[in-house]
Parts: structure tokens; sequence; C-alpha cells
């Protein structure tokens, strides 16, 4: 719960449809930074398996998940219990155009950092000014 | 969030934490006046068997370096500082991750082998065990007849 808020969207069937797995799910922390070449995304994720991470990006919306093994058993009798371990779910309509082809992702840490390079088309470019 | 059943001494104590802790928002804060419950960053599980109590924090974007966990007494203290990351020429949309430095004590209930104390930190989950003490290890007694 530290690094994410509980998804309340789980609790009613959410209009992008239900997760097939029960169980709690988390909305990761995200920094998303935009710079002249691209939008970086970086997402707190910590305790995700190797293999559980996907990242999709389609029509504009990229989601990103990763899927998290819980680290103690059911039946463990917390002394305290401040945060519950669960997956991670976070969509995100993208509003620049963005070279999907172009897309890598890095995790490390916890955090999963994703690089969204811009279409070409819309990269800021600097417009020299002539004068007469 | 654990919330109580809408009765009013656990809603009083919320919005206490809400305003002396300032839980997982955009800066962290160093708060060494807050000794045991929630304090703040980073939040805490903590369970135990019948030889360890086991501590465990979720610090995704901290590396060895930015932490420091010891154990004094039945204090076990996690701190370190999350450095910010100058982006030239670039523009927030979101910025939810916390920045800072942070600090959280707690009391730990049994007394344990600070000595033995082994943290581990993997994929942004330090792990803590903690062996407890010989004193308070329960000690079969055997009955002669």
């Amino acid at each position: 719960m530290t690094t994410a808020t509980f998804d309340r969207t789980t609790e009613s069937a959410p209009k992008q449809g239900e997760f097939t797995r029960c169980g709690r799910h988390y909305q990761p922390n995200v920094d998303i930074v935009e710079t002249l070449d691209e939008l970086m995304v970086l997402a707190e994720m910590p305790g995700v398996e190797p293999n559980g991470i996907d990242v999709d990006f389609e029509n504009g919306s990229l989601t990103i998940s990763g899927r998290v093994a819980p680290r103690q058993g059911a039946e463990t009798e917390y002394l305290l219990q401040e945060y519950g371990v669960g997956d991670f779910h976070r969509t995100f309509r993208v509003s620049e155009r963005i070279d999907a082809a172009g897309i890598n992702a890095e995790y490390r840490g916890g955090v999963l950092t994703l690089h969204l390079p811009k279409v070409e088309a819309v990269k800021a470019r600097k417009i020299a000014v002539r004068s007469t | 969030m654990r919330r109580g059943n809408g009765l009013f001494p656990v809603r009083l104590r919320d919005e206490m934490d809400r305003v002396f802790g300032d839980f997982w928002g955009p800066a962290l804060r160093v708060a060494p006046f807050v000794v045991s419950g929630r304090g703040g960053f980073p939040a805490l599980n903590v369970w135990e068997d019948e030889r360890n109590l086991y501590a465990e924090a979720e610090v995704p974007g901290l590396g060895m370096e930015d932490l420091e966990v010891f154990v004094v007494g039945n204090e076990l203290t996690i701190k370190g500082e999350r450095k910010d990351v100058e982006n030239e020429g670039s523009a927030y949309h979101r910025r939810e991750r916390g920045v800072g430095a942070f600090c959280r004590v707690i009391q730990l209930p049994i007394e344990v082998n600070a000595d033995q104390v082994e943290a581990n930190l993997k994929d942004g989950v330090l792990a803590i065990r903690l062996p407890k003490a010989e004193s308070v290890l329960p000690r079969k007694i055997p009955v002669t007849g």
C-alpha cells in the first residue's frame, strides 16, 4: 500500500472488464515525464515475478501489469500489517503519438521504467527565425 | 487502507494519523517522534514464527546504498533517502512517487538478537529476519517422575 493504492475498480465491475484472478489488485504509483523525444513512465511495482510484467500499447492506451507471488503463506498471522501484497495494474490514455515499435521497458529495483519514443512528426523542432 | 467499522474512536485515530503522519504522499517526511504505529514511509508488515521475527517493507527504487537498517535494543530503525532526479527540459505529467529522506522506527514486541539480524533487498522488497533472543525462546522443561 505504500507504493500503490488499492484499486477500488475491482470492487465493482469496471468498464474494461474484471480481472480473472481473484485477490487484491493495486495501482502502482507512477511518475510520467515528457521530454522532447519521448514519454517516460516510471511505475513502482516491487516484488514482481521475472516474467510477470506485461506492457501493452494499443490504440493510444498504455496498460502495465505485474504479477506478484504472495510472499507469505495465507495463514500468516501478522503482528503488524500496513500493506497488502497483490498484482499491479494500471492503464493510461496516451495523447502523444507514440512509435509503438520503439517502446522499451526495464525492470530494476522494483521499478518499471518505460521509454515511449514520440513519432518523428510530433517532436518539437526549433524553428530558425530569419530576419531580413 | 484498513478501516474500522466506522465507529467513532477508530475514525478519530485515522484522522490523527492523517494529521501527524504524511502517509506515502508526494513528500516523504522524516518523523523521528513517531516511534510506533503508522509513522509514514515505509509501510511495514511484521510477523513471527517460533524462532524469528520478520519485518518486510516495500522500498522500490532504493538501492542498498540508499538504506540503513539497524536494531538497538527493542527498536528497529529503517532510514534512507530517495534522491530527486533532475530532468532538464522535461515536464511532469504525473508525480506520484515519493522523494526525500525518511526514517521509521518501530518497537519490537519481543527481544531479538541484534547481532544476528539479516536484511535482504530484492526487487524493491526489503525483508528483515530478526532471530528471537535466547531468553524469550520457549524452553521445554523436562518432567521427572
